[in-house]
């Protein structure tokens, strides 16, 4: 194993010394990026452009792109790549499995590979770094929020994402704990499948029951926005000075926007912006350093924060929101 | 004489049953474990509106989009034999089209009543292809309709241009919510209208008649001088304006559209409202109560199940139980069993009778 790693340590050395000359010949580093199409959703599209911006000639690129939702036109887009020449290789992929082969032929030409926002099931060694959300965390960290507020009680009506999805699970997670640890009380848990006229069906629901709830907890923007709407209908005040605390996911524009007038408390941010992370390793790599920080998986966890109504600016909107 | 009066009716809308009993049944489960579930009272919303408030308030509102999609989709069904599973889908492309004029100025009036026009025109186009494909080149509905299934939200999602646009504005809210002063949601007031609407076409025309005709043969309604190729492609058109208000009103309820979870699995829904309300898929006779009533049904069920808790997990599992005892109760075979069982406790009753004479 040791030996293996002083090998691939050894040739990524090599090799990103030789693509640091090329690169110095041309003066552009070549980069093939696979991504999945902008279309995909609101997190998709802001990932696309976040790329796009980075990997530009000015910053000293090379890039070519190549977007598909299909594995098997991902595949054969990677090996394009390589039989060009690029330097380094970006996946997002579209599924985990598959690509063991694409990845040893990229480790025998010497091409660096990087996997952004998606996992692939291969050897951690096969890649220099994989930049992830990491969806437990988003919750913990809303969680962790929610308990700083120090509510006299926490009544939480949670509406889900759809069932299994990577989001739905973490973002469960760190509430489940609470539910069970016996901190907070489960009024209502139930899945809208990010459908954001189920939510309002289904807080409309806890509000004709008569039960008592002072949190809503949704999954993401568009099923917080639902949520709302059922409040409005009802007369519940809602946001800062309100009666019931809203908290989303994902950060769009409009959800931020939400924030600062106060009518939502808490957003969690999802980052699509994992290009400038890959950036920097890239620049390390190509003055000869190493990558350090990762995990035994390869992975860097993105820096992801939530937002606050109290302390959200424009700026931030701006900066962080997805969309329009 | 009063007797037969009420046999008679029941045999002319035996096929309500289904839908009546569903719905009968669910009132009564609901009454027993929570007497309170029907209650309706008068709030006042953030705007400072009295607004009606209740489950049944929340099931009758739930449903509109629902009711509407299966109204169309009742003549679909009844003229073509078959179901239209792009609704959905359509009702995205509809959705987003409404937003994209909408954004396109400062909302007035007459800029919500052209984006509604241009909403419909779309739909009906999109309707008119697939009666096209049904019609004309006689492709089965389920397959021509796919196409529209599998690429409408990518087509909503290039209009939208990729973001889930919000619009901001109290008439546009005041469709999906409430007008006020009105405490009735206007949602149920767009149902109405459009009941209201299909009644008169059925009262005033013979289109109803011509739909039923087309559904129980195509030859012997072409030899009658009906036009079937023209009575399918005008059922899918119908079901196309469906869409649109359903849209239209999808959008409204949050000030929202997202194109990939807009009306999501409505479709399937809507084809079981349909069945529900004891309409033969494979066409021929139709009643449009019946697969309103289904609707209703299948709304309170799901608004049952989110009163009770059930694990997110269970939701669609209680579902498929439910709707499975309501398809099998209302198969040929069960009905057939107990019109023999009713035949024989009748005549069992009239033997009695007459010997007690």
């Amino acid at each position: 194993m040791r030996k293996t790693l002083t090998l691939i340590l050894a040739l990524a050395l090599v090799f990103a010394l030789f693509g640091a000359s090329s690169a110095y010949a041309d003066d552009l580093i070549k980069v093939g990026i696979v991504n999945n199409p902008p279309s995909e959703s609101g997190y998709r599209e802001a990932n696309v452009n976040d790329f796009q911006n980075v990997f530009t000639k000015e910053n000293g690129y090379d890039a070519q792109f190549f977007y598909s939702i299909k594995n098997d036109e991902q595949l054969s887009a990677a090996q394009q790549f390589i039989t060009d020449g690029v330097d380094y290789l970006l996946i997002s992929a579209a599924e985990t499995t598959g690509w063991d082969k694409v990845l040893a032929d990229a480790a025998d030409q010497g091409i660096g590979v990087f996997l952004f926002d998606r996992m692939i099931d291969v050897d951690p060694f096969l890649y220099e770094a994989a930049v992830v959300s990491d969806m437990a965390q988003e919750g913990d960290t809303a969680v962790d929020w929610l308990l700083a507020q120090e509510l006299p009680e926490y009544n939480v009506v949670h509406i889900q994402g759809a069932m299994g999805s990577d989001a739905q699970i973490g973002r469960t997670g760190a509430l489940d704990e609470q539910f069970e640890a016996g901190t907070m009380k489960k009024v209502v848990q139930q899945t809208a499948t990010w459908d954001e006229a189920e939510a309002k069906k289904i807080v409309e629901s806890v509000i004709n029951s008569g039960e008592k709830f002072n949190v809503i907890y949704a999954e993401n923007d568009g099923m917080a926005k639902g949520a709302v709407a059922a409040l409005d209908e009802a007369g519940i005040t809602h946001g800062i000075d309100g009666d019931v605390v809203v908290m989303g996911f994902d950060c769009n524009k409009w959800a931020l926007r939400e924030l600062f007038a106060g009518n939502w408390n808490y957003d969690g941010q999802c980052s699509p912006f994992q290009a400038a992370v890959i950036d920097t390793m890239i620049q390390t790599l190509e003055m000869g350093g190493d990558i350090d920080g990762l995990n035994e998986l390869h992975q860097i966890i993105s820096q992801e924060q939530g937002f606050d109504a109290m302390h959200i600016c424009r700026a931030d909107i701006a900066t962080y929101g997805l969309g329009e | 004489m009063a007797g037969k009066k009420k046999s008679t009716f029941f045999a002319n809308n035996s096929q309500l049953l289904i839908p009546l009993i569903a719905i009968a049944l669910l009132v009564i489960f609901n009454l027993f474990r929570d007497p309170s579930f029907f209650s309706v009272s008068i709030a006042s919303n953030n705007r400072g509106d009295p607004v009606l408030q209740g489950n049944l308030i929340s099931i009758l509102n739930g449903a509109s989009e629902l009711v509407i999609l299966s109204m169309g989709m009742t003549l679909v069904t009844a003229a073509s034999g078959g179901q239209d599973i792009s609704v959905g889908a359509l009702a995205a492309i509809a959705g987003s089209m409404f937003v994209k004029v909408l954004k396109s100025g400062t909302v007035t009036p007459g800029l919500i009543i052209a984006a509604f026009l241009a909403c419909c025109a779309v739909a009906m186009v999109f309707g008119a292809f697939n009666g096209t494909l049904v019609s004309v080149f006689g492709i089965q509905p389920m397959i021509a309709t796919l196409i529209l299934f599998t690429s409408g939200r990518s087509i909503a999602y290039w209009i939208n241009g990729g973001a889930t646009p919000t619009i901001e504005n109290a008439t546009i809210n005041a469709i999906g919510s409430f007008i006020p002063g009105i405490a009735i949601p206007t949602p149920i007031l767009i149902v109405a209208a459009m009941g209201i609407l299909f009644a008169l076409l059925f009262r005033f025309t013979a289109l109803g008649m011509y739909i039923q005709t087309v559904g129980i043969n195509q030859s012997a309604a072409r030899l009658n001088g009906i036009n079937p190729v023209g009575i399918k492609l005008l059922t899918f058109i119908l079901l196309g304006i469906c869409c649109a208000v359903s849209g239209v009103i999808g959008v409204s309820r949050l000030g929202l559209i997202n194109h990939e979870t807009l009306l999501i699995n409505i479709e399937m829904d809507a084809i079981l409202a349909v069945a529900i309300g004891g309409n033969n898929l494979g066409g021929g006779k139709f009643k449009m109560i019946g697969s309103v009533l289904g609707a209703y049904a299948i709304q309170a069920l799901t608004i049952t199940l989110y009163a009770m808790k059930v694990p997110s997990t269970d939701v669609k599992a209680y579902k498929a139980i439910v709707i499975i005892i309501l398809v099998v109760i209302g198969s040929p075979v069960v009905k057939a069993k107990v019109d023999q069982l009713m035949k024989k406790i009748r005549t069992g009753g009239s033997a009695e009778r007459r010997q007690s004479a």
